[in-house]
């Protein structure tokens, strides 16, 4: 059974149809690269995976581990395995980025059924992600993503990511607006979680990340499909020759 | 999607009533003629065996109340209030002459409450040691904490006496201290909020029943918390309480209130006065978790809040800080404020004020430099949320002497759903050039984004709220005693339920 596996999705925002009929199959173990052009409906497949109000499904159906995915809260469906690293990762005033943590990594063990971690058995495991993170204790202890560097809020999309191990992590554009660096590290962290239980989808425009993150599979998503899916190579080329092609064929 | 909709369904269910004080206790209770007239207040006056002079007091303010209106300016909306249709005195019948003599239901309700009385070893009037009497607290979360508390109108326990006394702190009921320190009540009882201050000051101040009286003496630390609980029980009663704290020279004392009343359908009234006197050095630190009967999810029932409090920095350096937590009451109506009479006088005042349901907060401070040098700081966090409507409004001012006054504003509103309003009303006055008053202020609302995210990580919509508000109103809740911050955040939680979805 794939881990992820979307048919036939349509989905509105506003009242307009951004995806017209999205197939996708995942399966436990792989990375998945998503890749085209902007307005393609990327970012619409990131939120509406994820749950926000506002992308209404109208047919089609997202089943994640067997489940369907429409009959659960964003909250459960994260509970049930699915992160996704926010393109632009919110500021909470007031609210400590290891607070946050905290209450997000015990909320969702809540919600599995299984016991809370105590002080210092959270304190440790915090420690030991961030540290191979490159992100400091005094990070943590400021308010989450207020004042952060856009490096930093994606190193800490990344820290969550790690701290909260999904089965199922949707990247969205995690690399925009990074500097190399940062980009090494981000990629680092990725890989360092793959493992044959847990797959990835990547989400681009840009194959600069595929460089550090190298997916199984590659898929270009024009119009609202997948118009292309193909092997790591599909990414070089779309670098090289651009999106041109795919939106006529996704206009016709 | 039906599970959206069940989950909808079940937060409407749960609603704003989540009020976990709401149950009532049966006992039996002494009361005077419903209505207000002279012979109410001779009434109490005779129940507490006062003399003459505080009879005669009170019958003045009842004089001037007749001549007075009910202030018309706060943005609140109520039906007339019918002034001959409450009682203005309840007493549990069975009048404690000592701690271990309390009924057994009262003893129960502030079990139920969870406040620190339930140390029985205390209450039954056994010594401890002071450091074993601090761990005795045994499940409750709280410190040492001496407690006075208030059943409707009398105060049936106070906690701790023996141990207060021996520091030379004085802190009693005020109907004992009026027979035992006649000079003390005398002397600063109204100097601070005189008996023709304001139309529910002066109400107060003819019927007060009971209250809280502090004296902590020159020099002297006070050795624990105080606090006082105050709880309506009878139906139909006002509770009108007045407390009076004053700290001599070089002095320190903390003292925390909290509030609490059953569900009822008509309204309840409460008018207290509070009094703080700060003599040369010395610092009063004075905290509210108000936490009144807010009415119901359709807006019934629940407690009217009038309430004067007003703390002088009488000498030199002195210091009064208020920290409250409003989450209660149908209306409130409150403005905890400093007089900065003596030089290098300080004022503070720290609040959250949080409305659901149908509730109005109209609620503030005034800070008046009259001495040299005197500095005040606000910090106002004002959280509407529901159909509710949420006002600060506060006065700063500096008189022709006050030169060097400083003052800093900050008031923030955060607005929940779109059927609430939150309302910023300050007055500043500066008569001398070298004042310098900031002030600042936002309002936002909780946006969907960020719930989003939180939702995304594995909380829920509640707790996602409940962990945005916490973060709003984290500057304040650190200025609450240890013993309480857990407490508030939990009320916090609780206060917002039923706010979203």
């Amino acid at each position: 059974m794939a881990l992820l596996d979307i048919k036939n999705l349509h989905v509105e925002v506003d009242g307009k149809e951004i995806l017209k009929g999205l197939d996708l199959t995942v399966d436990a173990g792989k990375v998945h690269a998503i890749m085209g052009p902007n307005g393609s409906g990327k970012s619409t497949l990131a939120h509406v995976l994820a749950g926000k109000d506002g992308y209404q499904p109208t047919a089609g159906e997202v089943r994640f581990n067997g489940r369907n995915i429409f009959d659960m809260q964003p909250d459960e469906r994260a509970a049930a395995g699915l992160f996704l690293a926010f393109q632009y990762p919110l500021e909470i005033p007031g609210v400590a980025t290891m607070t946050f943590l905290r209450t997000a990594l015990n909320a969702q063990r809540k919600k599995r059924g299984e016991a809370e971690l105590s002080t210092p058995e959270f304190l440790k495991r915090v420690r030991d992600v961030a540290g191979k993170l490159g992100i400091d204790q005094e990070m943590l202890r400021r308010a989450v993503n207020v004042g952060f560097s856009g490096g930093e809020k994606k190193r800490n999309e990344i820290l969550q990511m790690a701290l909260l191990e999904p089965r199922l992590a949707v990247l969205d554009e995690t690399d925009s607006g990074l500097d190399i660096d940062a980009l090494k590290i981000v990629a680092d962290g990725v890989n360092r979680l793959r493992s044959p239980q847990r797959a990835f989808v990547v989400i681009t425009h840009y194959q600069r990340l595929l460089a550090y993150i190298v997916p199984d599979v590659v898929h270009v998503l024009s119009g609202g499909r997948i118009v292309k899916t193909g092997g790591k190579e599909l990414a070089l080329e779309l670098e090289a020759r651009g999106y041109a092609e795919y939106q006529e064929e996704a206009a016709a | 999607m039906p599970a959206v909709q069940e989950t909808v369904d079940q937060v409407r269910r749960i609603d704003v009533d989540q009020y976990k004080y709401g149950f009532e206790t049966v006992i039996e209770s002494e009361k005077a003629p419903k209505g207000l007239s002279e012979d109410t207040i001779r009434f109490i006056s005779a129940k507490k065996n006062e003399p003459e002079w505080m009879l005669k007091w009170r019958l003045d303010a009842y004089k001037r109340w007749l001549t007075m209106s009910e202030p018309k300016w706060a943005k609140v909306e109520y039906g007339p209030i019918d002034y001959q249709n409450i009682y203005y005195y309840a007493a549990p019948k069975r009048a404690p002459q000592s701690l271990g003599e309390i009924d057994p239901e009262i003893l129960r309700t502030y079990e139920k409450l969870g406040i620190p009385l339930r140390e029985r070893e205390a209450l039954l009037g056994i010594q401890k040691p002071a450091g074993e009497a601090a761990e005795a607290g045994e499940g409750n979360g709280y410190g040492k904490v001496a407690v006075d508390a208030v059943f409707d109108s009398v105060s049936v326990a106070t906690t701790f006496k023996a141990e207060l006394a021996k520091a030379g702190v004085l802190f009693m009921p005020i109907s004992e201290a009026i027979q035992h320190h006649p000079d003390l009540v005398k002397k600063y009882l109204g100097s601070v909020v005189p008996i023709s201050d304001n139309f529910f000051a002066t109400l107060n101040s003819a019927v007060f029943s009971d209250g809280s009286f502090v004296y902590v003496p020159p020099g002297v630390r006070c050795p624990m918390e105080l606090s006082t609980y105050f709880r309506i029980n009878e139906r139909n009663t006002g509770q009108f309480e007045r407390t009076l704290i004053i700290a001599d020279r070089g002095s320190y004392v903390s003292y925390l209130e909290g509030c609490t009343a059953p569900v009822r359908d008509e309204n309840q009234l409460h008018a207290a006065v509070v009094e703080l006197v700060a003599l040369d050095d010395a610092e009063i630190k004075y905290s509210t978790i108000q936490n009144w009967y807010p009415g119901d999810a359709q807006g019934r029932g629940g407690v009217f809040n009038f309430v004067t409090k007003r703390g002088d920095c009488r000498g030199r350096s002195s210091k009064i800080s208020w920290t409250q937590l409003e989450t209660g009451s149908a209306i409130t109506w409150k403005y905890p404020s400093c007089i900065l009479r003596g030089d290098n006088a300080r004022g503070e005042f720290y609040s959250i004020a949080i409305s659901n349901g149908y509730q109005q907060v109209d609620s503030g401070t005034k800070m008046l430099h009259l001495g040299k040098n005197t500095t005040s700081r606000i910090i106002s966090k004002g959280i509407a949320a529901g159909h509710s409507n949420n006002t600060y409004r506060g006065l700063v001012t500096s008189h022709r002497r006050a030169t060097g006054a400083r003052n800093f504003t900050n008031c923030d509103s955060l607005l929940i759903g779109d059927k609430c309003g939150a309302h910023t009303v300050p007055y500043i006055e500066a008569k001398n050039s070298s004042t310098v008053f900031e002030h600042e202020a936002t309002t936002s609302k909780i946006s969907e984004e960020m719930l989003f995210y939180c939702m995304q990580r594995g909380l829920s919509q509640e707790e996602a709220t409940a962990l945005v508000v916490n973060g709003f109103v984290k500057d304040v809740l650190q200025q609450l005693p240890m013993e309480f911050a857990v407490e508030a955040q939990k009320l916090i939680s609780v206060s917002l339920e039923g706010s979203v979805g």
